[in-house]
């Protein structure tokens, strides 16, 4: 074990720059003092000033492991989950700023309402098997729907991803976390429901150009561009703009 | 008169989301009930979700011998022969379909070679049994599950806290609560409720468990007049990280030990000859927490006082393929790579086995209306719960108590919420607001997790559990005093006042119940009294509330049919 780094008796005290306040405009980081202990994590360091200096701080947390995705925050500017950011990674000779996600309204201090999220995933047809499947799968089949399964919705992808951040399309646009999740039900070998549809007209899939920051801050290290975003893309356009496919269903009248 | 609450209406309300709740409500809603699901985190989040290693179920797929009767006889042996034997035999007979059920949901289970689901080794099973995902099997239980109701239509009310079960007569008619978000108070009428809100580990100050764990199911169901059964089976996982400090008690996987690693102690030993030279590390877990406790209490703990967990002598990508998320939670938060050292762990406490005594078909409690599943619930897994046993669990009664719930809403007619017992439940939750020179909960907080953890933890004495008594009786006053700070928009410290309330409450039901019993068994282990006791063999401890005091009773375990005790017989 490398001690050196768990060795932060040169530092006492870190300051974390919180935000407090609520969506009626009145927020504002406030300052607070926070002992530092070997291998602490900002989670802790917000637990410490509700229990010590501000008990209504209010910050959603669960797992404390990395594996619940509800601890999620800006932490200096950057979408991340507060149980797995190490105070020792961050330069402690300035303030550490935590603030909320900034894709979503604010309810209070580090707690922002994600409701929309849920709302999106209501609209995704759930797993249906082919008639008659048999109920085998091999590994290698399986591999590339695990990957997407490891999503465990902290929406740090959401926050980050510039359709909803900065543009705010929230009516038009499903984000990373759907894409994703479209992409598990939809290469599931024996899912038997296409998704296309969806993705074109009520996800919004056609405004997402690959700038790949989702998977940067993605905390499962899934690779939603290269293995979810573009698959789907690619399965939207064979579906509805390839010229032949657009010609058959003229002839049809489809 | 009417209270000026927001109301909600159903047919059966499910309290907790988590693998019991979420099955519970599946069922429900299958049997033509309107269901709503509180649940005080955002769904999704629960605990479940940090289940690992996988679930258990005599699928046969790896081992063919397998079967439910193996599975039945691995359960009881592990709990001590204080399980309720239908509870386990229902258990091992259900868990397959309940597994298979999952994968047509659309869950998708790490393969055998030929295609089917894949079973791995885990203590105290006999056979290969553990149906898995990597290490994050919960993830992917509660994921499908999840996805399951909402798509068929259950009603949700994310971070809601229920702090009342209202009653009309003898039976359950609805809950009152609030909103986590706003403060805003809400009631729920309901003709059947199931309590599917997990355990207490929240009550001890090294837990793996989240804030959600504070007792609050098994301390509402108390309050409207149910039974708690077993009260003093609180399970220790023998490894939790145990550093760096900030990450103390965090679970790691039992599936690290199914996988082949070894735990040594500072002299290289692998200790576990000594404890238990059959199983070694594959060993029951309350075995296991004991030989690393006293490992560390005899001077051969690792440098932070734990013991060597090692599966560095597997392949590299092999460690990483079926345990990513514990080679990164090392990585990350340790600075420890699992593929080429070892990690050091403790015990860490875990699961509570006691919990609301049920009915074994359908979980029915011994108020009408109320039902339990899951970790609230208590029977299955007697004085020690086998790892991938609680999964299974909570598929198979979840769905008997969804069920079984949803009939019984059937046949009555929606009871009155009670004016009286809401502005009282409301009272109670103004309260802290009102004083201005009181105390806050986290220190109370710390406090019990002081001396739970120190008087009433893996190895108790009298004298220790009497001192725990006296403890939490100086903290009663000090509850009455509790003060919150701000508004009630979501205000943590206010949350913790009325949670703090159930974990006093429910760690005395602990407390009084370690200390009734003078023997030790599976994860009950007395100092003083430390071998098996025939008389306690045969008998439970039954705590409720009688004229507004808790009082503890002795009942005789139900006896097992004459089929089920030869089969035991044969199965050594």
């Amino acid at each position: 074990m490398s001690d050196a780094r768990m060795d932060t008796s040169l530092i006492d005290d870190a300051i974390l720059r919180v935000f407090r306040g609520g969506p009626d405009g009145g927020g504002k980081p406030v300052d607070y003092q926070v002992p530092v202990a070997p291998g602490m994590v900002v989670l802790d360091a917000l637990h410490s000033i509700q229990n010590h200096q501000s008990p209504d701080l209010a910050v959603r947390w669960n797992c404390k492991a990395g594996k619940c995705g509800s601890c999620s925050a800006e932490v200096n500017g950057r979408p991340r989950l507060t149980c797995k950011t190490r105070l020792d990674s961050l330069p402690l000779d300035q303030p550490i700023t935590v603030s909320p996600l900034r894709a979503f309204p604010l309810i209070k201090d580090l707690v922002t309402d994600v409701s929309w999220n849920y709302k999106i995933n209501k609209k995704i047809p759930a797993f249906q098997p082919r008639a008659g499947v048999q109920w085998k799968m091999y590994q290698r089949d399986v591999d590339r729907v695990q990957e997407f399964r490891k999503c465990i919705e902290c929406f740090l992808c959401q926050d980050v991803c510039h359709v909803l951040r900065d543009h705010g399309k929230h009516e038009s646009f499903g984000g990373p976390r759907f894409f994703v999740r479209v992409a598990c039900l939809e290469m599931h070998p024996l899912d038997g429901v296409s998704r296309t549809k969806l993705l074109k007209d009520e996800l919004g899939l056609g405004l997402c150009n690959i700038t790949k920051c989702c998977s940067e801050v993605c905390p499962e290290e899934i690779h939603i561009t290269d293995n979810a975003i573009i698959p789907l893309k690619e399965r939207v356009v064979d579906e509805y703009y390839d010229p032949v496919m657009m010609l058959v269903r003229k002839i049809r009248g489809a | 008169m009417t209270p000026p609450y927001e109301t909600h209406e159903h047919d059966v309300l499910i309290i907790g989301a988590g693998g019991a709740g979420l099955r519970a409500a599946i069922e429900a809603l299958a049997q033509g009930a309107r269901v709503g699901l509180v649940c005080k985190s955002l769904l999704g989040k629960a605990h479940t979700v940090m289940a690992e290693g996988g679930i258990a179920a005599a699928m046969g797929n790896v081992d063919k011998k397998d079967d439910w009767r193996t599975h039945f006889c691995d359960t009881m042996r592990g709990g001590k022969f204080l399980n309720n034997w239908r509870m386990a035999q229902l258990h091992a007979q259900e868990a397959p379909e309940r597994v298979r059920e999952l994968e047509q949901w659309g869950a998708l289970f790490d393969r055998t070679d030929d295609g089917q689901i894949l079973q791995r080794a885990f203590g105290g099973h006999t056979f290969k049994r553990l149906c898995h995902v990597g290490d994050r099997t919960g993830l992917e239980l509660i994921r499908t599950l999840q996805d399951r109701g909402v798509q068929q239509g259950i009603d949700v009310f994310m971070e809601c806290t229920i702090t009342r079960l209202i009653k009309d007569g003898e039976r359950i008619a609805g809950a009152f609560g609030y909103w986590r978000e706003q403060g805003r108070f809400v009631t729920f009428k309901a003709k059947s409720i199931v309590i599917a809100t997990g355990g207490i580990g929240k009550a001890w100050k090294i837990t793996s468990n989240s804030w959600e764990y504070t007792a609050d199911g098994m301390a509402l169901a108390y309050e409207a007049g149910a039974e708690l059964l077993d009260m003093e089976f609180v399970q220790f996982h023998p490894t939790g990280m145990v550093w760096p400090p900030g990450v103390q008690g965090i679970l790691v996987t039992e599936a690290v030990r199914g996988e082949g690693g070894t735990l040594k102690n500072n002299r290289g030993e692998r200790f576990m000859e000594k404890y238990d030279p059959k199983r070694m590390e594959l060993s029951t877990r309350d075995v296991v927490a004991r030989a690393i406790y006293t490992e560390v209490k005899e001077g051969r703990g690792s440098l932070h006082g734990g013991a060597y967990l090692d599966i560095s002598h597997q392949p590299a990508e092999y460690v990483k393929k079926k345990l990513p998320s514990m080679y990164h939670q090392f990585k990350e938060l340790a600075d420890v790579d699992i593929t080429t050292g070892p990690m050091e762990v403790g015990p860490t406490c875990h699961y509570m086995m006691g919990g609301i005594r049920v009915e074994a078909e359908t979980g029915q409690s011994t108020v009408p209306g109320l039902f339990a599943a899951g970790e609230a619930a208590a029977g299955l897994h007697g004085s020690n719960r086998l790892g991938g046993n609680s999964l299974s669990d909570l598929l198979v009664f979840g769905k008997r108590a969804g069920n079984a719930a949803a009939d019984y809403a059937k046949s009555v007619p929606s009871g009155a919420l009670d004016n009286a017992q809401l502005l009282d439940a409301e009272g109670e939750m103004l309260a802290p607001f009102e004083r201005t020179d009181g105390e806050f909960p986290y220190e109370i907080h710390r406090d019990l997790q002081d001396f739970m953890h120190s008087l009433v933890g893996i190895f108790r004495t009298e004298e220790d559990l009497q001192k725990a008594v006296g403890e939490l009786e100086k903290l009663k006053p000090r509850l009455e005093r509790m003060r919150a700070d701000g508004s009630r928009m979501f205000n943590p410290g206010w949350h913790l006042t009325r949670d703090l309330r159930s974990m006093v409450l429910i760690s005395e039901a602990v407390t009084r119940s370690a200390l009734a019993r003078r023997e030790s068994r599976g994860a009950h282990s007395r100092i003083d009294y430390p071998n098996y006791d025939d008389t306690w063999a045969k008998q439970n401890n039954i705590v409720s509330k009688r004229n507004g005091q808790m009082t503890l009773e002795q009942r005789p375990v139900n006896e097992m049919p004459a089929e089920l005790k030869e089969l035991l017989a044969e199965n050594k």
